[in-house]
């Protein structure tokens, strides 16, 4: 091997950051009282949240797909006014805390709110609480990767007589498709752990808000053995669909 | 190992000894104290704070949150020199060693908060039962809901909220913002609201006592302050009940 | 005629303005050449519809100009051929035909440039050579009646681009529409083109056979694109007086004073002498090697001097004079290796 050596004091800064990181989720998982993981985790009240959870966490995955990828696109490739302040308010609700973003929802699409969709305390809020946080992770990779294509392909495809919208779903979308999929797996994982904002906007109501993290905030007050299953199974949900969606990138590479 | 990779390594021992190290000064008379209270408290504490300092010269810093939370935390060795919740049970987990006994200083109780205007026209705990009233209530976890339970059951009335609340501040946001047209919530946070909300008598309200402990010398001072005369004025101008 | 293209486009990008105005037949291919930043990709561009242009294009007798890209019966190549990564070879080629017939055709097209074994492959394992090939194959099969070619050959390596040069020689000699060939290399202009349209700053400089661009290029850059020096000078008193220094004798010279020429001297007619020569060449002038570089089997001397001249040599004469950098020596060219192109 003609590898270099790195640099040892690299190497312990970097392993104090991966201490840093993983020790939190070692000590949860070494609180996690296995035996009585089955029966904690098949209580009517935790199986609800958790199907809750993954019902909001994937409709928020579509619809940041359904608005956000046109989005990265219009950022990337369309010249207009006021573009810079669109992409700094895109990437707001990373910096935002979300109960504030909670708080501006209500504002916006209460019942008293600008748009009065009056989606408070509906699945459709938690959705979309979810969402608003969900989105800026997914345009950022999304128009990064638009950034990154040449813009010859689109005029390639417009002399072979491709239209812009063929375009767009021929070309353009299979070419940041590993993009995309990086993008899905940071907002879906956001998605599913997000609480400030869903308590805020949605409220806390199990079967209808009441997504898992909810459910481990207020389970922890009275029973913390519960609480640190059922953080456990977000973690390891999460843990699965990550590592899973690197190797898909690696071999997509 | 090369002399800067030693440096390294000393540097993040350094750091971890920094962090481990223990915030409480138990030699000379401190001249900031450190209160972990329940959140209802806010208010009221703040002016607490201001008269005490005016009085004994000693500082006093808050950690706000739900009494859980603060419980939680204390049981975890987070640093307090004196601790306020909102129910006596709450208090009763803490496993830390307290160095003065549990008083007494205030009490609460629940009220109906209607949306401004009250457009579903709530008379009474009965109308909470309504359909066609969007409730909100504190979850059963933190006392507030546990009391609005009560309130409720002694009231032979039952509800369908629409979100539990993660604490009581959360209920009294959505019926100002108008999202629920009711809540319950302790008089004093009513209180706080003034016109933006409007109130209806609970008159089954369990009573809600608030008790504090001294975890160290340096808390009891805070403590006594909130039993004596000029404390009590302060709790009562916020809407507290006196301890009896 | 309907069959003629003609062309007389103007188009910006910033402030940068190209105007070409050129009629093209049938079968005509076309080298586009000119110095960097002479706007040829621009060119190309505005012919495909990719940027705005005002002015006339009408391709087999239609006009084309307001038509998007997709309508306007041209076929782009662009530099290294720009072919989709995420498609396989069949699947680029088959993208601009519709319908069943599709990929058939698809496959018949890479099997006519003779790779039709590569369909299958994604562009990433084919070779700069079969890429170019495919993307040939992806602008023909749409049976444009104008082809454009952005430097198809410049990407690759020697044996490449023999390869496939003589694939383009093959395809555009059977083509039946207007090749527009975007090139820096006379071989390409020499074997493939029957046509050159020189441009710089924007502007034609020179539009005539290729016959014409060797003998009588019109700017010293073409001149030296064609293995010349190129001289802008003016006749005074029977001699070319070289804007940049220096007098040339030509056998042949236009009649008065006064008259703008540029003279052309084909490097190999340029010899190198270690001291004064004594033969018949009417110009002899002291110089400075200042740079060699081998081409092609023969030295290329860069001569300093009044004028500064490029210098085809033999290996063998650039060893017996014992060339260098910063070895002096003279500089001989016969009145009758001077051309005078009158401007």
């Amino acid at each position: 091997m003609t590898r270099t050596r790195p640099p040892l004091s690299l190497t312990t800064a970097a392993v104090a950051g991966a201490a840093f990181l993983l020790l939190p989720l070692v000590s949860l998982a070494d609180r996690t009282p296995w035996h009585s993981l089955p029966h904690l985790l098949t209580t009517t009240s935790a199986v609800t949240a958790l199907r809750l959870s993954l019902e909001c966490s994937l409709g928020a995955l579509a619809l940041s797909l359904v608005v956000g990828v046109p989005l990265a696109w219009l950022l990337a490739r369309v010249d207009f006014r006021g573009k810079s302040v669109l992409r700094a308010a895109v990437t707001l609700p990373l910096v935002l805390p979300p109960v504030v973003g909670g708080v501006a929802l209500l504002l916006a699409f209460g019942r008293h709110g600008v748009i009065p969709l009056s989606l408070a305390f509906t699945t459709w809020g938690a959705i979309l609480a979810e969402a608003f946080v969900a989105l800026p992770f997914l345009v950022l990779a999304v128009e990064g990767a638009l950034l990154g294509i040449d813009e010859r392909y689109d005029d390639v495809a417009a002399t072979l007589g491709s239209g812009t919208t063929r375009t767009f779903f021929r070309v353009t979308l299979p070419m940041v498709l590993p993009a995309l999929a990086a993008g899905s797996a940071l907002a879906w994982a956001r998605a599913l752990g997000e609480f400030g904002a869903t308590i805020t906007f949605a409220g806390n109501l199990p079967g209808s808000t009441q997504t898992l993290p909810l459910d481990v905030y207020l389970t922890l007050q009275n029973d913390p053995d519960a609480a640190v299953a059922l953080s456990t199974l977000l973690l390891a949900l999460s843990l699965v669909v990550l590592v899973a969606m690197r190797s898909r990138w690696r071999l997509t590479r | 190992m090369s002399r800067r990779a030693l440096g390294t390594a000393v540097a993040v021992a350094a750091l971890l000894t920094a962090c481990g190290g223990n915030s409480n000064n138990t030699g000379s008379k401190p001249r900031t104290i450190t209160v972990f209270a329940a959140a209802s408290l806010t208010n009221a504490f703040a002016a607490e704070a201001a008269a005490y300092t005016k009085q004994s010269g000693v500082h006093v810093r808050f950690s706000f949150a739900g009494s859980q939370d603060l419980v939680a935390q204390l049981n975890q060795g987070a640093p307090a020199d004196a601790v306020a919740t909102a129910d006596t049970a709450t208090l009763g987990k803490l496993t830390v060693h307290l160095s003065g006994a549990t008083t007494l200083f205030a009490r609460n109780r629940l009220v109906i908060v209607t949306a401004p205007g009250n457009p579903k026209h709530i008379r009474s705990a009965a109308d909470l039962a309504k359909p066609s009233v969007v409730v909100v209530l504190a979850a059963p976890t933190v006392p507030a809901g546990k009391y609005a339970v009560k309130a409720l059951q002694a009231a032979h009335v039952t509800v369908h909220p629409k979100s539990l609340e993660d604490n009581v501040r959360g209920v009294l946001t959505k019926v100002e913002l108008g999202e629920a047209d009711a809540g319950i919530v302790y008089v004093t946070d009513a209180q706080s609201a003034g016109a933006k909300v409007g109130t209806v008598a609970l008159p089954t309200s369990p009573i809600a006592t608030y008790p504090a402990a001294a975890v160290d010398a340096a808390g009891q001072g805070f403590v006594d302050f909130l039993t004596s005369p000029a404390g009590q004025a302060i709790l009562a101008r916020f809407g507290f009940l006196p301890p009896r | 005629m309907t069959n003629v293209t003609t062309i007389d486009l103007r188009a910006s990008v910033g402030t940068f303005t190209v105007h070409v105005a050129a009629e093209c037949k049938p079968g005509d291919v076309v080298a586009v050449v000119g110095p960097n930043g002479a706007g040829k990709s621009t060119f190309l561009r505005a012919l495909a519809g990719l940027i705005p242009a005002t002015g006339t294009l009408t391709v087999g007798g239609v006009d084309v100009l307001d038509r998007p890209p997709a309508r306007r019966h041209v076929g782009w190549v662009p530099q290294d051929g720009a072919l989709f990564p995420h498609l396989t070879a069949l699947d680029n080629v088959a993208f601009g035909l519709r319908g069943r017939q599709g990929r058939p055709a698809a496959q018949r097209w890479l099997d006519r440039l003779g790779i039709g074994d590569l369909a299958h492959r994604r562009p990433a394992a084919l070779s700069g050579g079969q890429a170019q090939k495919v993307a040939l194959a992806r602008a023909l099969a749409r049976e444009p009646r104008v082809l454009l070619l952005d430097e198809p050959l410049a990407a690759l390596d020697v044996e490449a681009r023999t390869d496939v040069r003589r694939s383009l020689r093959a395809h555009l000699g059977d083509f039946d529409g207007v090749t527009m060939l975007v090139t820096h290399d006379p071989v390409d202009v020499m074997t493939l083109a029957s046509r050159v349209l020189a441009l710089d700053a924007g502007a034609v400089v020179q539009d005539s056979t290729v016959t014409g661009v060797t003998t009588a290029p019109r700017t010293p850059w073409l001149a030296a694109l064609m293995g010349s020096n190129g001289f802008y000078a003016r006749t005074a008193a029977g001699a070319l007086a070289l804007d940049g220094g220096g007098v040339l004798v030509a056998a042949d010279m236009p009649a008065g004073d006064g008259v703008d020429v540029l003279a052309v001297v084909p490097a190999h007619a340029v010899a190198v002498h270690r001291g004064r020569p004594e033969g018949s060449a009417r110009n002899v002038w002291p110089a400075t090697v200042r740079d060699l570089a081998v081409v092609g089997g023969r030295v290329r001397v860069t001569l300093g001097g009044a004028p500064t001249v490029l210098a085809d040599v033999t290996t063998a004469a650039a060893a017996d004079l014992g060339l260098a950098e910063g070895v002096d020596v003279w500089a001989s060219v016969k009145a009758t290796e001077v051309t005078v192109v009158v401007l």
